[in-house]
């Protein structure tokens, strides 16, 4: 059974999707969903732990061995991956049947939690696999989901959305398997450990770069990097809110995943670097996404876009930790993607709560709500003031990082950049926070939000608190996570 | 010239299909542009599989060179997933179609204008 971990990982959720159609009574396909995250979350704390004290585990699907077999690869960073999805997906699921019940008609109940189940699966797979094809299939499998999620969406501008979306996602996934195909048509193989042995000795090396700039375009819109970012807003604002709890904590961070595994293990960065300037390209996209998307954050009126938005300039601090190329740097990326992660699960749950009460999220709706909901409120602020970056939060931790990381290139502006960052954030935080505090509510009473979505609200305020003081857990993870990919190359 | 035949219609093939979900206003169009994309995609792998000389890759007596089966399959896979997000699309279409009346992009984003 233990043995076994590695595949039922993603089997469990995939497994459990079809269920949730058959159980078709919205309760009961919650309850067994809810079952599934946790059984999930206890197999990723497992796998964590396992390879922490033992190293990489590799699993052979179906007993072929790799490479010619589809081989499941958890080494020290997909282990630290898979536990941020698990957290955030157990968050979401167990507050999902009340948010749920306020904002969609019951018979979409159970669908909802079978995409949720399917687009979990998908996003783990890509993170267990360590074959590039079966990356793809999980992709898609994630995406075809999280299109359907978007569209569940109440407003009929949720279907723009999701259609835009497809589009997008679909071109991604596509220019992903051109340049899948180039590096299988260089090398014979799919695995991508045996990838990474077979390419530094390839004559072909203008082919290499050729596949490298499809798999960064391909991963680029599904990280909605500036400016491949359109989607975001649109999606993140029109789908049902706790969806977007999952998908803004989760879907951007296994795309960076993805593009951290395929850069550093499988192509290298020296290699790349050689051929293109990627490092520098990525700093400067990540700069001009931390100043447009936060300016834009300020004017916005609808609190889910906000964050959204908020969303495309975070993911500029994570490529330009990327992008500065020394270890300091990917370790600082790799915290901001776990720090970042439970910072957003906490602010759109807390969104959620607010327009499961009020019914809706614009700014006006949370007039007076610091008194009218003061327990949501107080989750929302924590969480806040993590993806500002004030100290004893966990966004502290990952910026902190991140400052030292661009010290250490001598890149000053990019500290001043860093800092400017979240002045700005501040600023657009503060707008809902003025808001909430300040004013006062006329109207009906507005009363808290219902139990089952504060105890995932506080459990991810209190993981912001918890991991912006005692960092063992984060900074280990990411420590041993940087050492493997750094150690994998000479 | 002749060897690179397989890749230049894939090149062309790509670029139109890129073009006309570019270029498109219409919802469906659009779609066809995308399926015509994916589609030279699929060529490039089959087109890479090919060995010169070799047969199909079914155990026959005789042949001694067989095409490299491994493409195909993905491929097959391949297909799988773009039927499943077309057909996706063409339910979105529809809906989309339902709840505004149209399937021109114009019209759609004129409907939703913050007034």
């Amino acid at each position: 059974m233990l043995s076994h971990l590695a595949v039922l990982q993603v089997v469990v959720p995939l497994l459990a999707a079809p269920t949730c159609l058959i159980l078709e009574r919205a309760r009961a396909a919650w309850l067994f969903a809810c079952l599934a995250c946790l059984l999930s979350l206890g197999i990723s704390i497992a796998l964590f732990m396992q390879v922490q004290a033992s190293g990489p585990i590799s699993y052979a699907l179906g007993g072929w061995e790799a490479p010619w077999g589809i081989e499941y690869r958890i080494d020290a960073l997909s282990s630290f991956v898979l536990l941020l999805i698990n957290l955030v997906a157990a968050a979401v699921i167990i507050g999902a049947n009340s948010s749920l019940t306020a904002e969609l008609p019951e018979p979409r109940h159970s669908p909802f939690y079978v995409l949720f189940l399917l687009c979990f699966a998908g996003l783990q797979g890509i993170v267990a696999t360590g074959d590039a094809f079966n990356v793809f299939v999980f992709l898609e499998i994630s995406s075809l989901a999280t299109y359907a999620l978007v569209a569940l969406g109440r407003d009929r501008r949720a279907l723009f959305a999701a259609y835009q979306y497809l589009i997008v996602g679909t071109i991604g996934a596509t220019f992903y398997l051109i340049g899948i195909g180039f590096l299988y048509s260089l090398t014979g193989t799919l695995n991508m450990a045996d990838m990474a042995q077979l390419l530094p000795g390839l004559e072909e090396q203008r082919l290499v770069a050729a596949a490298f700039a499809f798999i960064v375009i391909g991963i680029a819109m599904k990280l909605a990097l500036f400016p491949l970012h359109g989607w975001l807003p649109d999606a993140y604002s029109q789908a049902p809110s706790m969806a977007t709890a999952f998908l803004a904590a989760s879907a951007t961070k296994v795309a960076l995943y993805l593009f951290i595994r395929m850069y550093f293990e499988v192509l290298g960065p020296e290699a790349v670097n050689a051929l293109f300037p990627v490092g520098k390209l990525f700093l400067l996209l990540g700069a001009i996404a931390v100043i447009l998307a936060s300016l834009a954050a300020i004017r916005q009126n609808n609190v889910k876009r906000v964050f959204a938005l908020s969303s495309v300039g975070q993911i500029g601090y994570l490529v330009i930790g990327v992008g500065l190329g020394n270890a300091l740097g990917l370790q600082a990326a790799l915290l901001h993607l776990f720090n970042h992660g439970l910072i957003k699960a906490a602010l759109f749950i807390a969104v959620a709560a607010v327009v499961c009460r009020v019914g809706g999220s614009r700014l006006e709706d949370f007039r007076g709500l610091g008194r009218a909901m003061p327990w949501t409120m107080g989750g929302m602020v924590i969480g806040a003031l993590s993806l500002i970056g004030v100290p004893l939060t966990a966004g502290f931790v990952s910026k902190w990082f991140l400052v030292l990381a661009a010290m250490e290139a001598g890149l000053w502006l990019l500290v001043a950049l860093v800092l400017i960052g979240s002045f700005i954030a501040l600023f657009y935080v503060w707008r809902i926070v003025e808001v909430a505090y300040f004013q006062t509510r006329d109207g009906a009473a507005v009363s808290e939000a219902p139990l089952m979505l504060l105890i995932p609200l506080w459990a991810m305020a209190l993981a912001n608190l918890y991991f912006g003081i005692d960092t063992s857990l984060t900074v280990g993870g990411s420590e041993q996570a940087v050492n493997f990919l750094m150690g994998s190359r000479p | 010239m002749a060897d690179y035949y397989n890749y230049l219609i894939v090149v062309l093939l790509m670029v139109v299909g890129l073009y006309i979900v570019m270029a498109q206003g219409n919802l469906v169009k659009k779609l066809i542009g995308l399926n015509i994309f994916q589609t030279s995609v699929f060529i490039f792998y089959i087109s890479t599989a090919k060995v010169s000389g070799g047969t199909a890759p079914i155990v026959i007596e005789g042949a001694e060179l067989y095409s490299n089966p491994l493409p195909q399959v993905l491929i097959l896979t391949a297909i799988v997933v773009g039927i499943a997000t077309m057909s996706l699309a063409l339910a979105l279409v529809l809906r989309i179609k339902r709840a505004y009346g149209s399937v021109e992009e114009e019209v759609i984003l004129e409907q939703d204008k913050p007034c």
